[in-house]
């Protein structure tokens, strides 16, 4: 008996294809309003944020090195779900309506947060990979620091961390799936929902899954489409 | 013209400049010869503050830096805007083709009008007779190539002196030959140079003056005739007798 219900969970029968044809539309909305969204501007905000981080870290002054520091640690520390709590639970607790967030936003907080110190090793990392002397270079026909570092040191960089930085962003897609816990209505949270009247959690739960791993694996061929763009400089 | 008074630099505890003063006047080849770690690179490389002396001025044209004084960073660009500088790797942008590489000082820096930083760039390509690399990127080109469009990037910011770092030390022995003449075709025309080498062979034709450096002194000066065929200093004959092996 247990046998034959295991099986009839991976049979693709009328009633399960039923099941995942009444699913689909509610899970694609849960990604197209929240867990796109979400990781595009958890990832652009994250960016924004390591590139300040990375450049308040080689900047070598001290004070700012130290903020750059600190944060890292701090977020590289901790749980990304604790994060999600505090942000959210903790500072929404405060009574200042200010730091009262929709799960959205509160996400979006969090997730930035979170993106922004690990991708701000990998641009540290990027610019210390160039070269002194494009730096030299770049000084000696008269530019300034931040000259050579939008022009010259940047776009260098940028090629070396395409990949740790996809990385991360696939990574990022797959997070999102914890901001169900705040609440946020993306793919997982609707797939729990689903599973809640359905009773098919291998099902509805594989059926996410392979949903995640299908935006991932259009994010890899995008990643690779941006590398080669990014190779004709090199042999 | 180009001036350099009472230079000191250390590296730690490592004095590589010892009170080094040099002149050179307008349209003059300056070259600076000796063994490695006696100092020649950093003489160079302090010209264009690439490296920041403790103490000494340097002068270019009519503007002089006084490194016992606090600079700010916009002197020291200006003073940069009047050197060029080619150095021994090159250091091309990789991601720029070559002509962007040449067009970038005068666009970014000096803010020049593109189309007008193209025809200028185009012609010092041309005079490197790279005419027809323009859209290359550097990777693609040999080393006495890149070396060129490196000395073509350098000219773009019209500068008063040509400053040259051991520029056919990486080369395939083959290649030094095109970015020598190079060199000599720029000397012809009046730039005035410091050329830090190994060629002694373009120091006897091209040189107006000679600097024999050891262990951060200026150790012997004087025109190519004499310096090579009558040193005065017992470690220049050294010298000279270890490269002519």
């Amino acid at each position: 008996m247990a046998k034959m219900y295991l099986l009839s969970n991976f049979w693709l029968s009328a009633d399960n294809l039923q099941t995942l044809q009444d699913s689909f539309l509610p899970l694609l909305k849960g990604v197209l309003y929240y867990t796109i969204p979400l990781t595009l501007l958890a990832f652009f905000a994250g960016l924004v944020l390591a590139i300040t981080t990375a450049l308040f870290r080689i900047s070598g002054v001290k004070i700012l090195s130290i903020i750059a520091r600190v944060y890292v640690s701090i977020i590289r520390g901790t749980p990304l779900l604790v994060q999600l709590f505090i942000v959210f639970y903790g500072f929404g607790n405060l009574g200042v309506s200010f730091l009262k967030f929709s799960p959205f936003v509160g996400a979006l907080i969090a997730l930035s947060l979170n993106t922004g110190a690990y991708a701000s090793e990998i641009i540290r990392a990027s610019i210390l990979s160039i070269n002194k002397g494009q730096w030299e270079a770049a000084e000696s026909i008269g530019m300034s620091y931040f000259q050579s570092l939008k022009r010259v040191i940047l776009p260098q960089a940028t090629r070396v961390s395409i990949p740790p930085l996809s990385n991360s962003f696939i990574g990022l897609v797959k997070e999102t799936s914890l901001a169900s816990t705040i609440l946020v209505a993306e793919m997982f949270r609707k797939a729990q929902e689903i599973v809640a009247t359905t009773y098919e959690p291998l099902l509805i739960y594989t059926q996410a899954a392979a949903i995640y791993w299908v935006l991932c694996f259009i994010l890899s061929l995008i990643q690779g489409r941006i590398e080669r763009r990014l190779d004709r400089y090199v042999n | 013209m180009l001036e350099m008074n009472h230079i000191s630099k250390s590296f730690g505890n490592l004095e590589v400049l010892k009170d080094i003063s040099i002149q050179v006047d307008q349209g003059k080849v300056i070259v600076v010869i000796g063994p490695s770690g006696s100092g020649k690179t950093t003489l160079l490389r302090c010209l264009n503050v690439l490296e920041r002396p403790e103490k000494g001025e340097v002068t270019i044209d009519d503007q002089t830096i006084d490194f016992s004084e606090k600079l700010d960073k916009k002197t020291i660009r200006e003073l940069r805007k009047q050197t060029g500088m080619v150095f021994q790797n090159y250091n091309l942008f990789p991601h720029l083709s070559v002509i962007e590489n040449i067009m970038e000082g005068p666009v970014t820096v000096q803010k020049i009008d593109k189309q007008q930083a193209r025809e200028v760039a185009m012609r010092l390509l041309e005079k490197v007779g790279l005419g027809d690399k323009a859209d290359v990127y550097p990777h693609q080109l040999s080393g006495g190539q890149q070396q060129r469009v490196g000395i073509a990037r350098a000219m773009a910011i019209d500068p008063k002196v040509m400053l040259f770092d051991e520029p056919t030390s990486a080369l395939d022995p083959e290649l030094i030959g095109e970015v020598l003449q190079v060199m000599k075709d720029l000397a012809e025309e009046g730039m005035t140079m410091v050329v830090v080498t190994h060629e002694m062979n373009f120091a006897k034709d091209v040189a107006d003056e000679v600097v024999f450096m050891d262990e951060g002194y200026i150790v012997e000066r004087g025109a190519p005739v004499d310096v090579f065929e009558n040193p005065k200093e017992e470690r220049t004959k050294r010298f000279l007798n270890l490269i002519q092996q």
